[in-house]
């Protein structure tokens, strides 16, 4: 019989070995950076290109979000003539841009990190202060 | 065999389930419960509103002054200028004198009721992935580490990152732990008690604009009150105009006192906004010339005009917090539910928020056990002489009046005990300088108990600051007079005050 493994099966049954953090970096000033380091512990589970490409796409986008340039400044200015009440009806910038982060995580998670028994949370639910890399057991070595 | 291993993984059927699932009750067996939402058990010391739509500081008695003080002013104005000027010269008057009102409401409730960019506490795994790292960085021994600190080169410049005790988390470059609020703030400007709330990265735009029209506002009324006094005077003679129209005296001398305080501000921040630097930083003199040929500031952007459009117009972020997302009772691996009330899903965030708490109580239990086990704790080496002294002579409960101490910007991470030379000859800066050092002195006078009783500098609540003339936000004599004894600054400063609590605690046990 096939198993299924989904995303959900494995946070339930499978047991958390151990949690990475990726810290932010701090080198270009306070822009959302983390460091994309190679972190060891991975080096089993995904080879390092892939996950510094995940990084990098992460940097990139969230460097997106806190772009200063014609866009923000229309929207600044558009919110403080408005009283910032437009904000009842449209999502800042940088709303849309974490949407699409979101929905990368989960794009990544799904397709590259679940199956090698890894998970990668979303930075906005941890302050965006770290990214958290959760090594779950390999359980079929345990069989 | 590894290989194996995930060729069998990948031959597995891959049901597609979304993390972030709409779908209501996947465990309806457990929802008997009510939800809880996180802004009920959030760890700072905020009051929430709304069902965590609006948070404010704990102290919040100044704002509604400040409420009452533009709201008395304004509504005088209207009531009694406004129509023998709209008659006399012009109706404009009235209607700009409310545009300004109405702007200066509205952006002082958003500075009030807004997140000021509140970083959320380290969860019990990272704080304990942190801890192991600075472990082997510093070789674990028995006694306490010295206070924990990161460099990192900005743009060239090397910055300290410090350890916040309190959050266990080392706090970004320009974020700084307000002790009032006990939280730690992005970009953290100050604590500012007028407004109620704390000032930093997210609402730091919304402060500057209601100064910034408060400072019109001011200026317009007192002009037209002087103009309405003086058109009567030519009808009537002075003292007539004066009896017939008394309000106008009260808003003349709200309105003097307060352009000079308002009007000095505001041009303060401009400042600091065309020089991209917070409260803090300035009066620290962190980035000023003065402490070496190569100091610069690293976050500026270059020039004045995009400092300002950085600040003020910049892509506003979202709060960190996620006040009204709903507490995850149950196992943390499961994958939450969600209402789809919360964007970001609410996750393992709170579980762990809870259990952090439940950390900071264990840590506690530790440390007095441990204490139990030795004789009398000894204070280290690195903990500031301060500290050492008020802690050794007791006193009552220092843990409990430490905790408490502080005016609203002892949250400043210092580095070095430097009296403020910065200070420009506005008269609101001259104030706002006074907030750190009266933190500081607090601090300083925390140290000797023994001269002065522990009572006497228990933090001033915004109540018992003597309630200046005029409108003074956030910078006023909110201390007493003795706090200009500036002097000796407490580098550990928030982080210490947190330890000292503990050791406090632990001293009261092994007595």
């Amino acid at each position: 019989m096939a198993e299924t493994h989904s995303l959900q099966d494995m946070r339930q049954q499978a047991a958390v070995a151990a949690k990475v953090f990726l810290q932010r970096d701090y080198s270009n000033g306070t822009v959302c950076q983390f460091q994309s380091k190679f972190p060891s512990e991975l080096e089993t589970r995904i080879d390092k290109q892939q996950f510094e490409e995940t990084m990098q796409t992460l940097n990139n986008l969230y460097a997106e979000a806190e772009k200063l340039g014609s866009q923000s400044y229309i929207e600044g200015c558009l919110a403080c003539l408005t009283a910032y009440t437009v904000f009842l009806c449209m999502e800042t910038h940088y709303e849309k841009v974490l949407k699409k982060i979101a929905k990368y995580i989960q794009e990544q998670n799904d397709k590259i990190y679940a199956p090698r028994g890894l998970l990668l949370t979303d930075p906005i639910e941890r302050g965006l202060r770290v990214i958290e890399v959760t090594i779950f057991e390999d359980r079929s070595l345990t069989r | 065999m590894h290989l194996g291993v995930s060729e069998s993984m990948r031959e597995c059927e891959y049901s597609q389930i979304s993390t972030r699932c709409s779908t209501p009750m996947e465990t309806p067996y457990k929802k008997r419960t009510p939800k809880r939402r996180k802004w009920e058990s959030f760890p700072g010391r905020n009051k929430f509103y709304c069902n965590g739509r609006l948070m404010m500081a704990k102290q919040t008695g100044v704002f509604y002054l400040t409420l009452v003080l533009i709201l008395v002013t304004c509504g005088l104005f209207f009531t009694f200028d406004c129509p023998f000027l709209a008659l006399e010269l012009t109706p404009v008057i009235p209607v700009i004198g409310g545009v300004l009102f109405m702007f200066v409401l509205g952006t002082l409730l958003r500075t009030s009721f807004s997140d000021p960019g509140v970083l959320p506490r380290a969860t019990p795994d990272e704080a304990a992935d942190l801890e192991r790292q600075i472990d082997v960085a510093n070789g674990s021994t028995g006694y306490r580490p010295p206070p924990r600190t990161k460099e990192v080169v900005i743009n060239g410049q090397t910055v300290k990152l410090k350890y916040c005790f309190t959050c266990k988390i080392f706090r970004p470059p320009r974020a700084s732990h307000c002790s009032l609020c006990d939280n730690c703030v992005e970009r953290f400007d100050h604590h500012c008690p007028w407004v109620g709330n704390c000032v930093g990265r997210r609402n730091y735009r919304f402060f500057y604009m209601f100064i910034l029209s408060l400072s019109f506002l001011t200026i317009f009324i007192f002009s037209f009150v002087i103009t309405h006094i003086i058109l009567r005077s030519h009808q009537n003679g002075f003292l007539k105009a004066l009896k017939d129209s008394p309000a106008s005296v009260l808003e003349v001398v709200v309105c003097f006192f307060s352009v000079w305080s308002i009007v000095g501000l505001s041009g303060f921040h401009t400042y600091l906004i065309s020089s991209n630097q917070t409260t803090n930083e300035d009066i620290k003199g962190s980035w000023s010339s003065k402490r070496g040929k190569d100091n610069y500031n690293p976050y500026s952007h270059g020039n004045i005009f995009t400092n300002c459009c950085a600040a003020l117009c910049g892509p506003l972020p979202p709060s960190l917090i996620d006040r009204r997302g709903f507490i995850q009772s149950g196992m943390p691996q499961l994958a939450p539910p969600t209402n789809g009330i919360t964007m970001y899903g609410a996750t393992q965030s709170q579980q762990s928020h809870m259990c952090d708490q439940d950390q900071c109580i264990q840590s506690t239990k530790f440390v007095l056990q441990a204490a139990a086990a030795t004789p009398l704790l000894q204070q280290q080496s690195s903990e500031p002489v301060i500290l050492t002294a008020s802690t050794e002579n007791g006193g009552p409960l220092p843990g409990r009046t430490s905790l408490n101490l502080g005016g609203p910007c002892t949250s400043l991470p210092l580095g070095q005990p430097t009296p403020p030379t910065s200070t420009p000859s506005l008269s609101c800066h001259e104030a706002s300088d006074m907030l750190p050092i009266h933190g500081h002195s607090h601090a300083h006078n925390h140290g000797h108990t023994l001269q002065e009783p522990m009572a006497h500098h228990h933090f001033l609540t915004p109540e018992e600051v003597p309630s200046p003339p005029g409108m003074l936000p956030c910078g006023s004599p909110m201390g007493h007079s003795h706090t200009m004894q500036a002097g000796f600054y407490n580098p550990a400063s928030q982080d210490s005050l947190h330890e000292d609590s503990v050791r406090g605690l632990v001293k009261l046990s092994s007595v």
